[in-house]
């Protein structure tokens, strides 16, 4: 029975929760067994809600019961997601629980208040396990520049699982949660993602509140969801989005109630006749494995037989997009991170010498080298004189981006489909005294974010026993037609012998302590 | 493009409020020489005729009621304070004493 709660999905939990088939409390009990026995290897938590988690398990169990004693539309009246566990990436404020960001220079800061996205999933009923590892401020595509600890990907544990929501991904990947939340600024739900073997969204910019997110770059960062179905990453997308009067930027474009009710199975699949994607060519850029670029091609065949429409397009400032993310996301974060000064939260070193010389070794110390090259970079790119060589310039490049997306859109196009990742999963280390290579992993996922667009990555097969991850991009708010077509792809290759696996190093998890 | 300096490095440093080591800058200044070569290859891209984007979803901005509402206690606006006075963060001294005469 747990090792089935582990591996239910939070439609399959909430179905059994309604006919008391199991309870939440049985279902929390599993994974907080799994995590117990495993995370000593894993190292996707940061904090763990065991008994506070139980104790709403349980309250959960009792609104559960009362409702199967009134009938059916008592069930149905029942908030979405109760009694269903899911884990929030550690730059989630919740009331009463640490908060990190994966930063030395947020330890033993305790959230005063609850983000915006922890109230409605808690009023949409599900129970928040914990938080999880990530890099430090969401800056890296490995998880290795968390200040904290490693964690590993279960498919292999000498591989990262990529970043900068690693842990997050890991969690779901490894069947420690259903559902777990992430932030994707230049690939970060879709990257680990794919190098995990499960499904994360990026939605819209502004499709989700950001209010008591910790920020990296404001016109980037968009928080969204992970699972290990589409319906399921449907259904996480549905209670955590619309606006936010708390945001500003949050949009007032109606939630689609579609997400709730995805198409499945033959009808999802059947729903492929006709659609129209485009394949960019510069997508598979040079470095691509081999592998990578195998799997993606024969996930592109598999939607042409079901009836799409396939064709190639190009997308010419794609090669440009890394150089303008690279200015426009550290300029941002120089100024969101002006904020940890050490003095109304977080590590302070003030005390000795003057105001001055607290400010240079909070910050000096506090912040970890990815952090500290970023501020540089941003710091670098505002400052007077090269404003306008950097700054102005990669902001006329976004726009010219945003222009190639926008001629897809107007020629009628459904979708981009496009690998999510150049590479499987890599070895911890390859690529940390190389900032450039590591930034040239998130190539597939960054013109997306300086767009705006919502994108996903849902699993296509195996390259060298490792997962690989099928790329879809979409037009402003199609979020609901994004995960219809990934539900799609789900059922054309529901019997594809890569969809059973379990991830190789998961029974060794548990043996490692 | 001209090689940022070591100077020129601990310069942006000091505007960052960043402290650090010797040996810190010195891998600062390669790492950050690295990433400009990088940023230069966007002086090939023409944008003579295109205008800026700070974003590129573009939304109506709604307004709310500016009335009154519950915010933190100042209990809870201090509880994560390194140094705390009453109802008051501490910090240093930024005037000394001379100064105020």
């Amino acid at each position: 029975m747990s090792a089935d709660l582990r591996r239910a999905t939070a439609a399959q939990l909430r179905a059994g929760y309604c006919s008391g088939e199991f309870t939440p409390v049985e279902a929390v009990d599993a994974l907080l067994v799994a995590i117990q026995r495993e995370d000593t290897a894993l190292g996707a938590w940061l904090h763990l809600r065991g008994d506070e988690v139980r104790r709403e398990a349980a309250a959960a169990e009792v609104t559960y019961a009362a409702a199967r004693a009134s009938g059916a539309a008592a069930l149905d009246a029942l908030p979405p997601l109760l009694g269903v566990p899911v884990a929030l990436k550690d730059l989630v404020n919740m009331i009463g629980t640490p908060t990190t960001a994966g930063s030395k220079i947020l330890e033993g800061y305790v959230s005063p208040y609850d983000a915006t996205i922890a109230a409605k999933l808690k009023a949409a009923g599900a129970l928040i396990l914990g938080k999880t590892n990530m890099d430090e401020f969401a800056m890296g595509s490995s998880t290795e520049f968390s200040a904290y600890k490693r964690t590993v990907n279960p498919w292999d544990r000498e591989r990262v699982p990529g970043g900068s929501s690693g842990g997050s991904a890991s969690a779901v990947a490894a069947l420690h949660a259903p559902l777990s939340i992430g932030s994707d600024t230049g690939g970060s739900i879709r990257q680990p993602a794919s190098l995990t073997g499960i499904t994360g969204m990026k939605p819209t910019y502004g499709r989700v509140s950001r209010y008591g997110i910790v920020a990296f770059a404001s016109s980037l960062d968009q928080i969204g969801p992970f699972a290990r179905s589409a319906q399921d990453v449907a259904l996480l997308l549905h209670a955590i989005a619309g606006s936010d009067p708390r945001d500003a930027t949050s949009s007032v474009t109606p939630v689609d109630a579609a997400l709730l009710k995805l198409p499945q199975g033959d009808q999802a699949a059947s729903a492929l006749k006709g659609k129209r994607f485009a394949l960019p060519k510069e997508y598979f850029v040079a470095g691509m494995e081999p592998g990578v670029e195998a799997a993606v091609r024969a996930a592109v065949a598999a939607l042409q037989s079901a009836g799409a429409v396939i064709d190639e397009v190009s997308l010419p400032t794609t090669e440009h997009a890394l150089a303008t993310y690279y200015i426009v996301a550290p300029a941002e974060a120089s100024a969101n991170l002006a904020r940890y000064d050490g003095i109304r939260y977080g590590a302070s070193k003030h005390g000795g010498g003057d105001l001055l010389d607290g400010y240079l070794a909070t910050r000096g110390r506090g912040f970890g080298p990815e952090v500290r090259r970023r501020i540089m970079l941003g710091t670098y790119a505002l400052s007077a004189g090269f404003y306008d060589a950097y700054y102005l310039k990669a902001q006329k490049v976004r726009t010219l981006i945003a222009r190639d997306f926008d001629r897809i859109w107007a020629a009628g196009y459904d979708a981009i489909v496009a690998p999510a990742s150049p590479s499987v999963a890599w070895k911890f280390g390859a690529k940390m005294s190389d900032p450039v290579a590591m930034y040239l992993a998130d190539a597939c996922t960054i013109p997306t974010n300086m767009a705006g667009l919502p994108g996903l990555s849902t699993p296509c097969g195996l390259s060298e026993g490792l997962p690989v991850g099928l790329q879809l991009i979409g037009a402003p708010w199609s979020e609901a037609g994004l995960l219809s077509i990934a539900a799609g792809y789900e059922a054309l290759s529901a019997n594809a012998s890569w969809r059973d696996q379990d991830p190789t190093d998961l029974a060794a998890l548990g043996g490692a302590a | 493009m001209s090689k940022l300096t070591r100077a020129e490095v601990e310069k942006v440093a000091a505007l960052a409020r960043l402290g650090l080591t010797g040996d810190e800058v010195e891998k600062l200044q390669g790492d950050l020489n690295l990433i400009l070569e990088q940023w230069a290859r966007l002086a090939e891209v023409d944008t003579s005729s295109v205008p800026a984007s700070a974003q590129t979803i573009v939304q109506p901005m709604p307004l709310r009621d500016d009335t009154p509402r519950p915010s933190l206690s100042v209990d809870a606006a201090l509880q994560n304070a390194p140094s705390r006075s009453g109802d008051f963060v501490r910090v240093q001294a930024i005037l000394s004493e001379e100064a105020d005469g």
